[in-house]
């Protein structure tokens, strides 16, 4: 672990992952943030956010509402930029590559998504949902897209409950099995990273539980950065934990350690529940 | 994720098809805006071009000259159209107004819901419909064309723009001003009258203008009720003269004269119709923008 | 203890409002107690029989009916992707400046009387089809049976044009406010997925249809009762004809024209069995348009509670 000099924030250069013991090798950081700082036209929502996600590791991002979490993960994938009048400054790194460099349609197709609520598209099938993304990037093949949207839904453990009515709408499914859908949709484009904005928050214990289960599998292919308001989730699901306070990123560390033994003040209080 | 260069390239090309078509595809749509624009403007520009030309006081002031006669105006279709379009306000003001106050504090039943779906069935009623409604109702008890056919065909065609104007308007006062003056101890139906609709008085009056607008405009329904008058007449119950309808006969003359008159009454019927909607456009400010086809 | 000044305010204000009611049904009972005597007489061949002579009292109305659904049907075919173009520009292209003048002026388009549409279309719109675009078409696509003939300039395309013209306001209005009505989440996941703005749009698109195809079938409702622009650029004869070069004649044009004429009984009656054909379309046409498009609004209401 190597501390900047002057700041609270940490960069995480580890060779494994010590936590739940599974010596999963880091080769190296899939995505790394310099100084990133966002404005709402004169409001500034977050603030030098240095970050590096390890590849095929869940960090979590975790703090009170307003704290610039969700800021943060839709910079990654330029999703900030449907908004009027939002500007980035600093540097987003994926793979080495300054992701503000690329087009976004690109930066988004190796960069997934799934959002809070559940959102198929109401007009289409399940098939074609999970479809959908294969065939607006021009993929037209009916074989190869048939075998991409089983193994999707296999990844995203839907495949064995909606494998005899995949032609039936998306809407039609519990909410559970619609963010499910979500997931397969967007593991279907085979992005590097899926990002993951409070995605079980719209669901209940059952469903929450499935997609948690879900993310252990996923991160041996994928890179997932999760934000949860949800402390306990993040302490079951995350490698690394990011602890966010008023657009700053205050502790970076393991998870365990934030949890358990954390280095900052603010970090302690929030985890214990002295604020929220 | 290594893949092999052939795929790379294909995905390269694919990428920028995709970018260029959606390029193209906003550009299409920035087309059609100009390709709509392009008869608005080429209207506004013909009528003022001719009508403006042809408008001189006589326009305003003189009766329609014999058949053959060059010169004279308009003056009774103006007057004409101002009696039939009042006719017409006479019959629908008390209806939509009180009906759209109905619905707006008494009307979430069944028989409201009727009332603004048959509402809605009278607003899409295309305006010919009224003038035959008008011609069986009226003229042919009556057996002869008057102002009071024009009147009720108007007046049809008016009431579904004022109730439903007045109804929604209604429903944008707030609550809360109800309740206060229901807490002070004033009977429910005077918060209504004169509580709520003195509040909403401008919204209601500029349903109200809308509706006259639509109505000045409107000339089918008066081919066969108010039919037409060279003369100078005010009785109504004789055809009335409008300007309209004489805009559609002159237009359809062989007289170039007649023409130039039929232009210069465009413009004025234009010009009326602009400055109502823009009286009811800087009233509202946003408040209808969209509902008020 | 009720208030008497309310119950009897409650009951006026009920009784004005029933009026509302009593007046279609009026209007609804007039017709068809006025057309009884062309309907005896005829029966259902009123509307499959092409002859019209008032001389001899035999009266069918097919060549209305044909003008009235070519004339309406090519109108949709030019407006609705002008419309939908619009509504897009409007929702994703224009910057927030340029939307609010655009979209008035396309409102004001609908706010234009429909005997000035009439007297524009005859006097600058025709010459210039029967001078240049008639003659240019005629030249290049002159075997299809579609534009087969001499180009007059009135005829079934100028009042395709016409009402399009006229019709597009409505369409367009309403396809604006559906799509902008989409919720955000939709286009958010298209575009999370590497899609193009034109194709999150397509999403968005998708997701609007019925209410689209309200709208659609509004500016229909609207095309088919159109009376003065159409009766002034559309030739009034009663053929029926593939080209569209050809004049025709609409069920609202010869009612316009005819009901002056009208003397005797079986006439008039004749005339307001259109007329009360003409009002049937258009409630039903109107009612189906109006609950897809509530269908649509009350969705997005149940889906945001």
């Amino acid at each position: 672990m190597r501390d900047y000099p002057g700041t609270r924030q940490t960069f995480i250069e580890m060779d494994t992952i010590p936590e739940n013991g599974k010596g999963i090798p880091v080769d190296h950081n899939k995505i790394v943030a310099e100084n990133v700082s966002a404005f709402f036209g004169k409001v500034q929502a977050i603030k030098d956010i240095q970050i590096s996600i390890p590849e095929n590791s869940i960090v979590a991002i975790i703090g009170p509402s307003g704290c610039g979490k969700s800021t943060f993960l839709r910079s990654i994938n330029r999703m900030h930029e449907l908004i009027h009048g939002t500007r980035i400054t600093g540097k987003i790194l994926l793979d080495g590559e300054d992701v503000y460099s690329m087009d976004p349609v690109l930066i988004r197709k190796k960069i997934g998504m799934v959002f809070q609520k559940p959102n198929p598209f109401p007009t289409m099938s399940i098939f074609d949902n999970v479809a959908a993304g294969l065939r607006m990037g021009g993929t037209h093949d009916r074989k190869n897209i048939a075998e991409i949207v089983e193994r999707s839904l296999q990844q995203a453990a839907l495949w064995n409950e909606v494998k005899d009515s995949l032609s039936k709408s998306g809407v039609g499914l519990s909410g559970g099995q619609q963010q499910r859908l979500c997931i397969a949709r967007a593991l279907a484009v085979n992005p590097e990273v899926l990002l993951m904005d409070e995605p079980a928050s719209a669901l209940d214990p059952i469903a929450t539980a499935k997609i948690e289960e879900l993310l252990f599998e996923l991160k041996k292919r994928y890179t997932i950065v999760i934000v949860t308001h949800n402390m306990q989730q993040a302490a079951r699901v995350s490698d690394y934990t990011a602890f966010f306070y008023m657009g700053e990123l205050i502790e970076y560390d393991v998870t365990k350690k934030i949890f358990t033994a954390p280095s900052m003040k603010q970090t302690e209080d929030y985890v214990t529940g002295r604020f929220g | 994720m290594k893949e092999p260069k052939r795929l790379k390239r294909m995905d390269n090309y694919r990428f920028h098809f995709r970018k260029l078509t959606s390029l193209f595809m906003f550009t299409l749509c920035g087309v059609s805006v100009l390709i709509a624009l392009v008869p608005l403007i080429l209207i506004f520009y013909r009528t003022v071009a001719f009508g403006f030309s042809a408008i001189n006081w006589d326009f305003f002031t003189q009766m329609p000259k014999p058949v053959g006669e060059s010169g004279g105006g308009l003056a009774n279709a103006i007057v004409g159209t101002m009696i039939l379009v009042g006719l017409g306000s006479c019959m629908s003001l008390p209806i939509g107004v009180m009906a759209g106050i109905y619905l707006a504090e008494y009307g979430n039943n069944w028989f409201g819901q009727s009332v603004r779906f048959l509402t809605d069935v009278l607003n899409g009623v295309p305006s010919i419909v009224t003038g035959v409604v008008a011609y069986t109702v009226v003229v042919l008890p009556m057996k002869h064309f008057s102002a009071y056919a024009g009147g009720v065909a108007l007046g049809i065609l008016m009431i579904p723009t004022i109730t439903r104007t007045t109804e929604e308007i209604l429903r944008t006062v707030p609550h809360s001003l109800r309740e206060a003056a229901l807490a002070l101890g004033i009977p429910r139906w005077k918060t209504s009258l004169q509580i709520v609709l003195r509040t909403a008085m401008s919204g209601v009056v500029t349903g109200i203008l809308l509706a006259v607008a639509r109505a000045a405009g409107e000339t089918a329904p008066l081919l066969f009720t108010a039919l037409n008058n060279r003369f100078w007449n005010t009785s109504m119950n004789q055809p009335m003269a409008s300007l309209t309808v004489f805009i559609y006969n002159y237009a359809v003359s062989p007289f170039d004269d007649w023409i130039a008159q039929a232009w210069a009454g465009t413009f004025v019927l234009m010009t009326l119709i602009l400055l109502l909607s823009l009286t009811v456009r800087l009233a509202t400010r946003n408040k209808f923008a969209g509902n008020l086809l | 203890m009720i208030n008497p000044g309310d119950l009897i305010f409650k009951n006026l204000t009920r009784f004005f409002a029933a009026l509302i009611l009593v007046l279609v049904v009026l209007m609804a009972y007039e017709m068809i107690r006025t057309s009884a005597l062309s309907w005896n007489k005829f029966g259902f061949n009123f509307f499959i029989r092409s002859i019209w002579d008032p001389v001899q009292d035999e009266y069918g109305a097919l060549p209305f009916i044909y003008g009235t659904l070519v004339s309406s049907l090519l109108s949709l075919i030019i407006a609705v992707p002008l419309s939908l173009g619009i509504a897009v520009f409007l929702t994703e292209v224009a910057p927030r400046w340029l939307e609010r003048p655009v979209s008035f002026f396309v409102e004001m388009l609908a706010g234009i009387p429909s005997i000035v549409y009439g007297v524009w279309g005859f006097f600058v719109m025709v010459p210039w089809l029967r001078s240049t675009v008639e003659p240019f078409i005629s030249k290049h696509l002159g075997f299809i049976p579609l534009f087969r003939g001499a180009p007059y300039g009135v005829g079934m395309l100028a009042a395709g044009f016409i009402l399009s013209i006229m019709i597009l306001p409505i369409i367009a209005s309403i396809s604006r406010d559906v799509l902008k009505a989409v919720p955000r989440s939709q286009t958010e996941a298209a575009l999370a997925l590497g899609s193009t703005r034109w194709q999150a749009t397509r999403i968005a698109l998708a997701y609007s249809r019925s209410g689209i195809f309200g709208a659609v079938i509004l500016g229909l409702g609207r095309a088919i009762g159109e009376t003065m622009a159409v009766t002034m650029v559309i030739g009034n004869r009663p053929t029926i004809s593939a080209s569209l070069f050809e004049p025709g004649y609409t069920m609202a044009s010869v009612l316009a024209n005819e009901f002056t004429e009208a003397t005797s009984e079986m006439y008039i009656s004749a005339l307001v069995e259109i007329a009360l054909t003409l009002f049937i379309i258009t409630i039903i046409i109107n009612s189906f348009a109006r609950l897809l498009i509530w269908s649509v609004t009350s969705n997005e209401r149940a889906q945001k509670a």
